[in-house]
């Protein structure tokens, strides 16, 4: 059949599967497919398909002001600069929303640090996989060349978490909530729908957020996984702040890490910001070295761009980045 | 002709059924069925003169969006035919851009230079991903252009420069009818011809073929065995497949995916609220989904 001849086929007919009919059958049947509701079926079904989920953690609190960090990857001289810091600014309590390891460093530094800063800890990936003896990170990459860092960061952390270690993550809340003033805050690693589910600023829009925050019945959601931290004020007057992480740079060309303080404000409200952290990032990059770590991981800790794991990023947050 | 995919049909109700978790996902046939060229792989037989799903208007995709965005919509994706045929697209890509993130799939023909600066203006000016996936099927005009049409590739790669002259870069979408494009080996040769022409991040995904439509008659229908089952639901479900988390709109209605658009049987309703309930698997298609692992998102 020449081009021309394929390109007339269609005249007048529709593809129904394989076959070429008449327009108005294909049109006949498909009006017939499925099925109309009525009015009050419609808003029964919308009711349904956003309906609270039911959810019985406890919750924590209150608290007048708290601070909050996402990923730690290995990154101890970082948590330690972050108690530090935290403490200084007056929080009375310090949530960590899970990845203590990868990427960087001797994972059994961060575990004293935890304990004694009396973090309150949720699960990530890392952890979940660790706990539960997963071969990878199931950190959801695709892209070949970033398979082969992430595996190489997980087969690491892997090796040099002890095994009291691992256990004490596996009993690692998934959730929490916690008051801070008059707001109920939820705390979780990726969504509160999976845990490597990816919320970055420029693909989680509003209505997904307003209805993310309606199905959990909080006032604010708070999240890391994705390494970069933002904050958006909801038309509702909620908020949903990924933390970012204080394990390695936001790829911004800076060398400093990212963490959350909230405050309860005078009325109700929740004051949200997000902090830059400088820590000796120098020490780190040495001690990695020292580790045998990847090049390419030591250089993002030392200029602030990230080397691997790019796939992951949206096309507005890739088109700000150096690689 | 090969047999008809719907005289296969299994006993009804014996297929698995999948519910919908989220719409996470909604999809426009923008351009309905009309397409600017004629792939002979083409699963839903895209082409001038396709005119079984038209185009959708500005209003239309709005009074969507709107019902979208209230059931948490997270991203939107625009396919036809050829996108960029509908004459109120740009319109329609700024009033999503508002809302949400936007995905266009578009052969790349009708990328020219001010369109580009264009789109990439309307990226700039949202706080949301844009997103262009266009369709190559082969590293050279002697792979591409029998599938595509004759002169296709050097048009495609001249939308592509455009497209990264305004400083968007665009995902190459490869079909398996490229015999090595999942091999690592091919991806790096596609990823030579990117870099090739400038794109110094590139970025590829490759789909395999849905035996039906066009691609049927070019390579053969579906075997009956090519079919899920009631008891194949996998431990964790079904959550692997886009129609847990998708619908589509046409200007026929609501169908449950982009790819079972002719298929009557795959309308859901009228509108989103009419296709929020589950569907049953019962469509060879659904099994390439399932055993590929397939999803029509980048």
């Amino acid at each position: 059949m020449t081009e021309r001849e394929r390109m007339a086929l269609h005249r007048g007919l529709a593809t129904w599967g394989e076959r070429l009919v008449p327009l108005a059958d294909f049109r006949r049947a498909a009006a017939a497919a499925g099925r109309d509701l009525s009015p009050e079926e419609r808003a029964a079904a919308l009711r349904a398909a956003t309906a609270v989920l039911p959810d019985t953690t406890p919750v924590e609190g209150p608290w007048s002001r708290i601070a909050v960090c996402g990923g730690i990857y290995n990154n101890h001289l970082g948590l330690a600069a972050l108690l530090d810091d935290a403490a200084r600014r007056g929080a009375e309590a310090v949530y960590c929303l899970g990845d203590l390891g990868g990427f960087g460093p001797s994972p059994e530094k961060v575990w004293p640090l935890l304990l004694q800063g009396d973090v309150r800890t949720i699960q990530g990936n890392y952890e979940e996989s660790l706990a539960s003896g997963r071969e990878d990170c199931n950190c959801g990459y695709t892209d070949p060349r970033d398979n082969h860092f992430a595996a190489v960061s997980y087969g690491y952390t892997a090796r040099h978490a002890s095994a009291d270690f691992k256990a004490w993550m596996g009993r690692l809340p998934m959730r929490r909530r916690v008051r801070v003033g008059e707001r109920e805050l939820l705390l979780v690693h990726g969504s509160p729908r999976r845990i490597n589910e990816f919320l970055f600023a420029s693909t989680a829009p509003v209505p997904f957020l307003e209805t993310l925050l309606d199905r959990n019945a909080c006032d604010a959601l708070l999240c890391t996984h994705t390494g970069l931290h933002w904050h958006r004020r909801l038309p509702s007057g909620r908020d949903v702040v990924n933390v970012g992480v204080i394990g390695r740079p936001a790829n911004d060309g800076t060398t400093a890490v990212w963490y959350a303080l909230l405050d309860a404000r005078p009325g109700g409200g929740l004051a949200v910001e997000l902090v830059p952290l400088a820590y000796d990032h120098p020490a780190l990059a040495a001690e990695m070295r020292r580790e045998g770590l990847p090049e390419e991981f030591v250089e993002t800790i030392l200029t602030g761009w990230w080397t691997t794991c790019l796939e992951i990023l949206p096309a507005r947050e890739r088109a700000l980045s150096r690689y | 002709m090969n047999t008809l995919a719907t005289e296969q049909l299994p006993t009804p109700g014996t297929a698995p059924g999948v519910e919908l978790r989220a719409l996470d996902t909604l999809w426009f046939q923008v351009a309905g069925t009309v397409c600017n060229l004629a792939c002979t792989h083409c699963f839903v037989s895209c082409s001038p003169t396709n005119h079984t799903h038209e185009m959708l208007s500005l209003a239309a995709v709005e009074r969507s969006l709107a019902e979208a965005t209230a059931l948490g919509v997270r991203e939107v994706y625009f396919t036809g035919g050829e996108p960029f045929l509908n004459p109120e697209m740009e319109a329609i890509l700024a009033a999503t851009l508002k809302v949400a993130p936007a995905t266009v799939l578009t052969n790349g023909l009708l990328l020219s230079p001010e369109r580009a600066a264009r789109l990439a203006a309307l990226a700039a000016g949202s706080e949301y991903s844009l997103d262009l996936r266009v369709s190559l099927d082969g590293w050279d005009a002697e792979s591409n252009d029998p599938i595509r049409g004759a002169g296709t590739f050097d048009r495609i790669l001249a939308g592509v420069r455009n497209l990264a002259a305004a400083g968007l870069n665009p995902v190459l979408t490869v079909t398996d009818v490229c015999r090595e494009a999942s091999s690592d080996a091919g991806k790096e040769r596609f990823f030579a011809l990117l870099r090739g022409i400038g794109i110094d991040r590139p970025r590829l995904k490759v789909l395999p073929v849905f035996q039906i439509g066009a691609e049927a008659e070019r390579a053969g229908a579906y075997e009956s065995w090519q079919r899920l089952r009631a008891g194949e639901t996998p431990e964790d479900g079904w959550d692997h497949l886009q129609c847990s988390a998708c619908r589509m709109v046409t200007d026929q209605g609501v169908w449950v995916c982009p790819i079972l658009v002719n298929e009557p049987a795959a309308r859901m309703g009228s509108t989103l609220a009419d296709a929020l309930g589950p569907f049953a698997l019962d469509h060879p298609a659904c099994w390439t989904c399932h055993v590929y692992g397939v999803s029509c998102k980048t």
